[in-house]
């Protein structure tokens, strides 16, 4: 069975919120739309978002290191909000495991939001009914789009490439890869609800290089190489240009 | 979480109608066994079911208030394989209907006799419609109760305390209700309800207690450290993603300060229990309809402010992600 999700590489993240407004652009004249502002330009705007990325400061001033963590609806594999909705509105695919809403179903009780510990959830405030992620289903599918944008408008817009788009479940996809080989983990696994959105951790990238190193000893084109063999040479060595002609 | 004020009108005021359906039958059942001394009781029966109904109704119309989408209300009755919510959807008009059965049949005065059990006990309409209608009260407290106690997440609702303590609270206020209202129509029931009344409120005190004392202990299940993977003691949240709030703040914060919590929890604690205990140990003394009315109306009053500190106490784990705005 297929299970759709994003992998989300920590590491690569920058916080430039690319992935929100796309998402926003996309979404609020999908089918998932409208993702309602309220009072936009006034002095508390507030507004319906399936995306948003957060930052927390990790450590102790100096060491600290800045996490910018973009959060989505995980599409659970085990949804705590689906049984909860007393009307069948929020439902999990069979096909693809998307968690979606069926907005002419929604009752707003907002009970799915409580069931939810990672806050995927909001209700739009015009529509008054609960949105959330949809993984771009619009657009996933949508065969008169290049097969190589049939993907959510978050992962296109990512200008790092932090966000990847795949089949958890078919073992020899980018995503499942990426998990296995770059330590993959799910938000909360406490609750046991097996979220489908992986992240990937921040890795510590440092290189240790002792000074001979710097050098190759034993190039036998470097020019103190030949100089020490050799004697002085004329003509520039590779290690300037190309001469073989030359000398 | 942010109490909603139709959530804490649906669940008290359907509390005290089942609490009080729950009185009215309670005499009957000692009736029928020659507890009580017998007179006639149809009217005192018929009104006060009816008044009972009279608080589920209305306590099922500010219910309506909590919805985005009223007009669609029915759908939620399709789930009850999966959601409590649905159940209690199902089961709240059911009991209506049952205890409005049940009031009517005694206010038209048609009670014809079942049948009679072996031991010669005579079984009439009342008496099974009451037994139909007690377990639909207490399905529905079951149900209310687990919409909260089934949330894994939300650790200061999920355990059986919370059933207990609706249950208890619910049939505490509805006992008092009908102590006022045996006064107030001359029932003859007054010391039996208020003695009643007095052991369901000193019970829900024990349990509303027991559940206090738990949730001070508690600690969070899951911290920030797995809420974003990063295993490091020290996390600071910088920024929420939005400056202006979110359906996210709005709603899982009571936005209060701690001292104005605090306060609520000691106003319930007094409205809920002593007060009325109070009153209703006056009642013995002094049975005028006004005493047991001024305890209904304490602890009534009292249970808003309790299912205020109810909602307020559970901390959501969503939270971890919105502690600071910038």
């Amino acid at each position: 069975m297929t299970q759709l999700a994003l992998v989300i590489d920590l590491n690569v993240c920058v916080g430039c919120h690319a992935c929100v407004t796309s998402c926003k652009e996309w979404n609020t004249s999908g089918i998932a739309g409208p993702m309602t502002d309220e009072r936009p330009y006034g002095a508390d705007p507030t507004g319906t978002f399936f995306n948003r990325v957060q930052t927390f400061e990790v450590g102790e001033f100096p060491a600290t290191e800045t996490v910018h963590f973009p959060k989505s609806c995980l599409h659970c594999e085990d949804p705590p909000c689906v049984p909860v909705c007393p009307t069948g509105a929020s439902f999990k695919r069979e096909e693809d495991g998307i968690v979606l809403v069926d907005y002419d179903k929604c009752i707003g009780c907002k009970y799915c939001s409580w069931a939810c510990p990672y806050g995927a959830r909001e209700l739009d405030e015009k529509q008054k009914v609960m949105k959330k992620c949809t993984l771009c289903v619009d657009r996933i599918y949508d065969q008169s789009l290049p097969e190589n944008e049939r993907k959510p408008a978050c992962v296109i817009s990512c200008p790092t490439n932090a966000r990847l788009f795949g089949d958890i479940h078919d073992p020899q996809s980018e995503v499942s890869t990426a998990i296995l080989d770059r330590g993959g983990y799910q938000l909360q696994p406490e609750w046991g609800t097996n979220p489908a959105n992986h992240y990937l951790p921040r890795r510590k990238n440092t290189m240790t290089i002792h000074p001979d190193e710097l050098k190759r000893v034993d190039n036998p084109l470097s020019q103190e190489e030949r100089q020490a063999h050799w004697g002085k040479t004329e003509g520039p060595s590779l290690d300037d240009m190309s001469s073989w002609e030359d000398n | 979480m942010h109490p909603a004020f139709s959530v804490i009108f649906l669940t008290t005021l359907i509390g005290v109608g089942q609490g009080l359906f729950l009185a009215i039958y309670t005499t009957e059942i000692y009736s029928k066994f020659q507890l009580l001394a017998e007179h006639d009781l149809s009217s005192f029966y018929g009104l006060s079911s009816l008044i009972a109904v009279g608080f589920l109704i209305v306590g099922l119309g500010a219910s309506f208030f909590h919805l985005g989408h009223p007009e669609r209300a029915w759908r939620a009755a399709s789930q009850w394989r999966t959601s409590w919510l649905s159940r209690e959807v199902i089961v709240l008009p059911v009991t209506m209907g049952l205890i409005a059965l049940y009031g009517l049949s005694y206010l038209f005065g048609y009670n014809p006799v079942l049948f009679q059990t072996p031991g010669g006990m005579i079984i009439n309409l009342s008496l099974v419609l009451g037994a139909l209608a007690t377990l639909a009260t207490f399905t529905l407290f079951v149900c209310t109760a687990m919409i909260y106690a089934s949330l894994k997440f939300l650790q200061e609702w999920h355990s059986p305390l919370t059933v207990i303590n609706y249950i208890l609270l619910g049939g505490a206020s509805g006992f008092t209700l009908a102590t006022a209202l045996s006064a107030w129509m001359s029932a003859g029931l007054t010391g039996f309800y208020a003695g009643l009344a007095i052991l369901l409120t000193v019970l829900a005190l024990v349990f509303r207690l027991a559940s206090l004392r738990r949730n001070r202990r508690l600690r969070p299940a899951v911290q920030v450290k797995s809420g974003i993977g990063v295993h490091h003691p020290e996390i600071v949240q910088k920024a929420q993603g939005a400056m202006g709030g979110s359906f996210n703040t709005r709603e899982f914060f009571h936005g209060k300060k701690a001292g104005f919590v605090r306060s609520i929890k000691y106003i319930f604690l007094i409205l809920v229990f002593p007060l009325p205990l109070i009153l209703l140990g006056v009642t013995f003394e002094q049975p005028m309809f006004l005493i047991p009315l001024a305890a209904f109306i304490a602890q009534y009053l009292g249970l808003i402010a309790e299912r205020w500190y109810f909602f307020a106490d559970a901390r959501h784990p969503q939270n971890m992600y919105y502690q600071s705005i910038a």
